[in-house]
């Protein structure tokens, strides 16, 4: 009953999105007061039955209704609560069902809270996300039905995949969903501006939360999926350039780079038309991103169920859509007023270096990305991995840091070569001080990170010099929110300059008793025992490390899980103040011996700390943000 | 800004759409593509490691028809199961050679004992010397070597239930 309950919702939500792009395009044609009035509450009634048809499916999933197929296919009676909920999401259909949810929710969000943009833009701006959503609907409805039944009802389910039995993963596709979402609705604004022609600071600042808050939200959930790899996946790296982290980073770095442009907008009223197509290229990029993860057209380490046809929807959907944007971009940006006109070296002129060298980092990850697909048209077969695009984006990522140090202390409008030089002394002397010294001390560090630690320090040290000689109590959050973001770029380029700089790996075979060293740690295999987990069985070893005279006790295990038959590794990770020893047990070599995988990572943490700082600034900016155009609204209603 | 230039994004996007869409339309080619396939087996000679069994070496792929040569271990989870489907394999009427790793003869003796014996000769690869020349990183995998010593196909992981058909055909036993 919950299943047809869900299946009704979802119809009557299509329906509903349907009706929002007649009214709001009926409206916009009209200009009639009542059908542009409709709209709106039209927007927050879809919201509504999109939630409840994903609420219905998680009751279903969590009540193991084996009759129903998605919960035959990805769920277990057996398993633990929290993978029942996560089963709910952690296959094609859920997943997709639960971005239109998060859609439809945000819509019916933009319809009842934002105030600001004239109410014509406002009317586009829901017309395109009801067009959005309808495509989605129709994919749900008509290819992936997530409520459909078998029959007769099989005694029980075939299982979650065991890698994706983990409780970060548990929220990390939600959280990018909402990050991917937020972008369709920044895309849905800028399609709104450029129907009424209406760009301009107001467009900008009603705009500028919701890339905020998507940004966020990516930001946590690459940071998020990187230290899921990490400990999960059991090499001992935390990013490997693999197409689905890819297809994260391509929207991140868009909507950083319009994060940006779009405070040039809201604040200045320059870079109208840039900030449009990045707004465009933004959502453009979530949306091929999915396409690459769903289609499986290019292999990764990320398996999801492949069909093609589902691939078919997802590029026709984006064909049509982004198509149909930069369409609409070439044939209104022209009649779009010029902005506002900036000098060279200025904050405008720092946010657009900031933009492009952002654009020149996605288009190489674009083109890495895409490039096998080209290759393979051309019958060669070939793999880009880390060596290219740390080559070729690595470069352009420290320069782009540079300038990251530099552009919080440059003066709006214009500003002086030499005052800049003088505001940019200290950071500049942190650097070199801190190149000097590794350059002394560490006896064999490689150049890229030994320039990178030097830059952590440099950019460090400019990105609290916005708060130099400043009241601290008053000086607002959105500034704060800059700093902490900065601060966090840096936290974490020290953390990838020390990993690569110093780690230490140690791949042996050991009997019980014989000592490893690694690093500061002296490892010890004590043994070897069975273990029952809930729905796995397993080896688990117990490792004593010693440091001085304290002794860590780690124990990595073996599983094996039996539906469906597989084996996984449990990594056992130490984290010390300075560092982290990182364990991984491996196969027996059948003469009593076993392997054992062994890293020391000097300050590696650093890497996911300042993920959660950037992501940190960036909600204290979403609030500063927001507390303010409640305080500027609230004046204009006493007034 | 010159008015054509606003359709450049545009042309980016299809080009990027028909690269999809092809990409999409075939399928890409999923096998392995090992720097050695379609070069000559490299030279090596393994002593013997079970009773009543030669060892294996360049030679013995130098004449006659295609046979495999099959990486394993007794050690290995993975190569129990493949274990049916090299027998299934050899009932086809493909003769298959293995180089066994890191492995001991009585470890061996009762690894084919438990799960049937497919194997012509078994070679011992002590130090996975032989193993590492030939291109293989792990085990199970299996090269199709054809009459003239050439590596037809290179075969990564359990060869499951679904492979056999692919490695018969590539060894010439079935159409």
């Amino acid at each position: 009953m919950t299943a047809e309950a869900g299946l009704a919702a979802l119809w009557f939500a299509a329906a509903l999105a349907a009706l929002q792009l007649v009214m709001a395009a009926m409206g916009l044609r009209t200009g009639r007061e009542d059908v542009l009035a409709a709209t709106r509450p039209i927007a927050v009634v879809q919201g509504v039955l999109a939630a409840i048809a994903m609420g219905c499916l998680v009751s279903v999933f969590l009540a193991s209704d084996m009759s129903v197929r998605l919960v035959v296919e990805n769920s277990h009676s057996a398993k633990p609560w929290l993978y029942k909920l996560a089963g709910a999401w952690g296959n094609h259909e859920g997943s997709m069902l639960l971005w239109v949810t998060i859609l439809g929710i945000a819509g019916g969000a933009v319809a009842l809270l934002e105030r600001r943009l004239s109410e014509r833009s406002l009317i586009a701006t829901l017309g395109a996300q009801a067009t959005i959503a309808l495509g989605f609907y129709a994919f749900l409805l008509f290819a992936s039905n997530p409520f459909a039944r078998v029959f007769p009802a099989p005694p029980d389910g075939l299982g979650l995949n065991p890698l994706l039995q983990d409780p970060g993963l548990a929220f990390h596709p939600p959280t990018l969903y909402i990050g991917y979402v937020g972008l369709s609705v920044a895309f849905s604004f800028a399609v709104g501006a450029l129907v009424t022609r209406d760009v301009g600071p107001a467009f900008a600042r009603a705009m500028r939360p919701w890339v905020l808050g998507a940004w966020i939200f990516l930001t946590l959930g690459i940071t998020a999926g990187s230290y899921w790899a990490y400990y999960e996946l059991g090499w001992g790296g935390w990013w490997f350039w693999d197409p689905v982290e890819n297809a994260s980073l391509m929207p991140w770095l868009a909507a950083t780079a319009l994060l940006h442009s779009v405070t040039v907008l809201a604040t200045r009223d320059g870079l109208r038309a840039w900030t449009v197509m990045l707004a465009v290229v933004a959502f453009s990029m979530s949306m091929i991103g999915t396409f690459l993860v769903r289609s499986g057209i290019l292999t990764s380490v990320h398996a999801f169920a492949v069909d093609p046809r589902r691939g078919a929807f997802i590029l026709a959907l984006l064909a049509i859509y982004i198509g149909g944007a930069l369409a609409l971009f070439a044939l209104r940006v022209g009649t779009v007023r010029e902005g506002a006109r900036f000098e060279l070296l200025s904050r405008e002129g720092g946010l657009v270096a900031n933009n492009l060298l952002l654009s020149v980092i996605l288009g190489i990850v674009l083109i890495g990305t895409l490039y096998p697909l080209v290759a393979a048209g051309f019958g060669v077969q070939l793999s880009i991995g880390a060596p290219f695009f740390n080559k070729a984006a690595g470069p352009v990522a420290l320069v782009l840091l540079a300038v990251m140090a530099a552009g919080p202390l440059i003066r709006w409008r214009r500003d002086d070569a030499g005052e800049l030089m003088e505001r940019l002394l200290l950071p500049i002397a942190a650097a070199c001080f801190s190149f000097a010294g590794l350059f002394l001390l560490g006896e064999s560090m490689r150049l890229l990170p030994l320039i990178g630690l030097s830059l952590a320090a440099g950019l460090a040290v400019a990105s609290v010099a916005p708060l130099w000689k400043r009241n601290l109590r008053r000086t607002p959050l959105f500034t704060w929110g800059m700093v902490v973001a900065h601060l966090g770029i840096a936290v974490s380029l020290a953390g990838m300059a020390c990993d690569s700089a110093f780690t230490q790996e140690r791949l042996v075979a050991v009997r019980p008793g014989e000592p490893v060293s690694v690093g500061p740690f002296s490892v010890t295999l004590v043994g070897i025992r069975p273990l029952i987990g809930e729905n796995w069985s397993g080896l688990e070893a117990h490792l004593a490390a010693a440091r001085g005279g304290n002794t860590l006790v780690l124990t990595p295990q073996l599983r094996f899980f039996a539906n469906p038959p597989t084996n996984t590794n449990e990594t056992a990770i130490s984290t010390r103040w300075d560092g982290q020893l990182y364990t991984v047990l491996g196969q027996p070599d059948g003469t009593g011996r076993w392997q054992l995988r062994l890293w020391w990572k000097p300050f590696v943490t650093l890497i996911w700390a300042g993920g959660a700082l950037i992501a940190l600034g960036g909600a204290l900016s979403l609030l500063g943000r927001v507390s303010r155009e409640r305080r500027v609204a609230l004046r204009e209603v006493w007034a | 800004m010159k008015r054509w230039t606003l359709w450049l994004p545009l042309l980016a996007f299809v080009a990027v759409v028909l690269v999809a869409a092809l990409a999409l339309m075939a399928p890409g080619d999923r096998t392995v593509r090992s720097a050695l396939v379609g070069k000559p087996l490299p030279q090596f000679a393994l002593a013997p490691l079970v009773a009543g069994k030669p060892g294996v070496a360049t030679s013995d792929f130098s004449h006659g028809g295609p046979r495999l040569l099959n990486v394993f271990a007794s050690w290995c989870i993975p190569c129990e199961a493949e274990a049916p489907q090299l027998l299934r394999l050899k009932q086809l009427g493909v003769p298959i050679d293995a180089v066994a790793v890191h492995d001991t003869r009585e470890a061996v003796t009762n690894f084919l004992r438990r799960n049937g014996d497919p194997y012509r000769g078994v070679g011992d690869d002590p130090a996975s010397a032989v193993q590492l020349a030939i291109g293989s990183s792990g085990v199970p995998e299996t090269f199709v070597v054809a009459g003239d010593g050439t590596i037809l196909m290179q075969h990564v992981g359990a060869i499951r239930d679904e492979d056999v058909l692919a490695i018969a055909h590539a060894a010439g036993v079935v159409g």
